[in-house]
């Protein structure tokens, strides 16, 4: 398969009656993801988009084996529902929810942490795009249609960024694999190293692709763990070479603290490493072309 | 979200950290009466601003009577201080604090932040308070102290105690070292901050603790439950503009270039600003509209931009999702035409429907230069603003 999910991943949806939970809900469903059930606290008993709507997650998974949840819930509350998916033994979620405060992330970290690696649930987001093998599942708010099935694997903070990738990629013919977004806040659920060690892993990818920004550690961390570690090669950008110190991007963690945050100095290290950087977001596909043909 | 330093430190005295007796003041006669109510013979009056490095540029001042109390807020008040963290523009002096001046035996640097790569609360301290942390690690760094805090249990007293210890605190003083971290440590926790820093930290020539400077930033995410930290936001200490946009739901950044950009998503609006410096051109703001972008967030963005009177051309560049094409470009129609805009746009559409886009603005007659992609969209921004300027050829 491709990571994370395929076209027989079984899926659920937190917060699935709500307003935003049911549009994505029919979008995915008619590009063809297998969501099976949908969790509101309050609503069990009912259905909604020709589908069984439980009040827990653990009722949900009993009764329908779901194995995927995808997170709407605002964002007071979503912390919350992540733990619940933990502990129903969800194996991936996606975290779609913005504004999620940055000590409820803690919590939510520090309390996956009770479960040993093998019975971990895999987490991405929060604020962030979601994730899709294209052909196969969709597990997030992306327009579908810019992907084509393919091998080469993307990871990106920003949404809008991600798919400006795909499209270059479309117009050059390659497909994608499966295409990751982490999410733009300070601290999330999977980093760049966690999903590229999945990419590495996968039989069906054969490149990388890595889409980053200013600010916070993870790209450089990626990068040296590629150098190390994976042998398929790896593209990068990271954007915001124009962005002043100290000041806040829209993403949350998107600001420059430290050094080894800037733009500039993590493009020195993702070359350092051996990443392939596309030397402005206009070519990132065409990078990804090169590095192909080889 | 920040807040002054008489904020954070009535903030944090009720987690039990000590502080210097003081008040606050508006005006010289207030800060004259503040100074008589604290009572002493010297005093400290200091601007209150958002920003770091007050005192290198006059914003801290003692004063040893009445009157210097009196011509020093007089010559405060209403000012513009410009430090190191402001910007040009600097900062407006609307509010003094007057305290009791402290005679320092030494000083000791105390910071508290969210550390993403160990995604935990940690403790930074050093026993060389008095400079910026970042001074402090460029010169000294084996004296910087790090403590993470679990945070499930949260920190303990022994903790603190390790931490003072290593701080070289006397051991008449632990007991009170110990309440001012794990005073900070609460406020930093209950509070949702992101940021607690006492610097400096100082042990009188009496034999006290006290935190002499007092910084708190807050989780703007968090702010919805914190309603008693959101009324200490001070709308004067933020960017006018910046301001204007965030209160209606926009998310902007004022630049030096003249190259207004309006894009939704913020790593798009990112790659877009390097697209235009690498074009040649300088971006003369940040601004993700959002996901959705819909005609009234698209119209009012153009007034944002507009607003800049550096602006001398603008570049659209929209990837559209859910939010399909053919609305965005409506948008842009009516933003174009209800505005009366005398400067070059560029609009590059992509995403979903992006041929009924493109149609929907070329027979609206507007006077939009449409692009294909983002390195077309940046050349011809430029090749416009170059031609609009004079400056072509050049």
């Amino acid at each position: 398969m491709a990571i994370l999910i395929d076209k027989d991943t079984r899926v659920l949806i937190q917060g699935f009656t709500g307003q935003i939970g049911s549009f994505h809900a029919a979008e995915m469903i008619q590009y063809g993801t297998n969501v099976v059930c949908g969790v509101t606290p309050g609503k069990g008993d009912t259905r909604h988009l020709d589908r069984p709507v439980f009040n827990t997650v653990k009722e949900a998974v009993e009764q329908t084996g779901a194995e995927a949840s995808i997170a709407f819930v605002p964002a007071p509350f979503a912390a919350d529902s992540i733990m619940e998916a933990a502990d129903a033994h969800i194996r991936y979620c996606v975290a779609i929810t913005d504004g999620i405060p940055a000590q409820d992330m803690i919590r939510v970290k520090r309390y996956m942490r009770r479960y040993r690696r093998d019975d971990k649930m895999i987490l991405t987001g929060p604020n962030c795009a979601g994730t899709i093998s294209p052909g196969k599942s969709m597990l997030g708010i992306m327009p579908g249609h810019i992907y084509t099935p393919g091998r080469v694997g993307i990871v990106s903070r920003s949404g809008t960024l991600g798919y400006e990738a795909a499209a270059q990629m479309q117009a050059l013919g390659i497909g994608i694999s499966t295409s990751v977004g982490i999410g733009g806040d300070p601290i999330n659920g999977s980093s760049f190293r966690d999903i590229i060690e999945l990419f590495e892993q996968d039989p069906e990818t054969d490149a990388i692709v890595m889409i980053g920004e200013i600010g916070g550690p993870q790209e450089a961390e990626a990068a040296q763990y590629s150098k190390a570690h994976v042998q398929k090669p790896v593209v990068g950008y990271i954007a915001g070479l124009t962005a002043p110190k100290g000041r806040r991007m829209g993403h949350a963690g998107a600001i420059i603290s430290a050094f080894g945050e800037s733009a500039a100095e993590k493009v020195e290290i993702l070359r350092e490493c051996g990443v392939h950087v596309a030397p402005d977001p206009a070519h990132i596909g065409h990078v990804v072309a090169e590095v192909m043909r080889k | 979200m920040d807040i002054h330093e008489y904020q954070a430190k009535e903030l944090l005295s009720n987690f039990g950290v000590t502080v210097p007796q003081g008040g606050l003041a508006y005006s010289p006669e207030q800060a004259v009466y503040r100074a008589q109510e604290i009572g002493g013979t010297a005093w400290v009056v200091k601007a209150q601003i958002h920003s770091g490095g007050r005192g290198k540029v006059g914003g801290v001042k003692v004063c040893q009577n009445a009157e210097e109390v009196r011509t020093t807020a007089a010559n405060l008040l209403g000012r513009r201080l410009v430090t190191h963290q402001t910007g040009p523009r600097g900062k407006l002096v609307h509010r003094l604090y007057i305290e009791a001046a402290t005679e320092i035996e030494r000083e000791i640097y105390l910071g508290l932040v969210l550390d993403r790569r160990m995604e935990r609360l940690v403790v930074i301290a050093s026993p060389d308070g008095g400079m910026d942390i970042e001074e402090i690690s460029a010169k000294r760094p084996e004296h910087i102290v790090r403590k993470a805090i679990e945070p499930a249990v949260g920190m303990q007293a022994f903790e603190a105690r390790e931490l003072a210890f290593k701080l070289g605190v006397d051991k008449t003083l632990i007991s009170q070292a110990v309440s001012t971290l794990l005073g900070c440590y609460r406020a930093f926790r209950d509070l949702d901050a992101i940021m607690v820093e006492i610097n400096p930290l100082v042990v009188t020539r009496d034999g006290r603790l006290l935190a002499l400077d007092a910084k708190m930033s807050f989780d703007d995410n968090a702010l919805f439950r914190r309603p008693n930290i959101s009324e200490l936001r001070d709308k004067s200490q933020e960017d006018e503009r910046e301001m204007r946009a965030t209160d209606r739901g926009l998310n902007y950044i004022g630049l030096e270039g003249n190259i207004g950009c309006i894009i939704n998503g913020a790593g798009l609006a990112m790659a877009t600003m390097d697209m235009v410096k690498h074009a040649g051109g300088e971006p003369a703001n940040f601004l993700d509209i959002g996901g959705g972008a819909s005609p009234e967030r698209v119209s009012k963005a153009f007034r944002l931009v507009l607003d800049d009177p550096k602006v001398e051309a603008i570049l659209v560049n929209i990837f559209a999702g859910i939010n399909r094409c053919d609305w965005v470009a409506e948008g842009i129609v009516q933003a174009v035409s209800e505005i009366d805009i005398k400067i070059p746009v560029v609009v590059r559409l992509s995403g979903t429907n992006v041929e009924k886009g493109k149609k929907i603005i070329k027979q609206s007659r507007v006077s939009c230069i449409m692009a294909d992609d983002l390195e077309d969209a940046a050349n011809k921004v430029i090749v416009a603003w170059r031609k609009h300027t004079g400056l072509a050829g050049k």
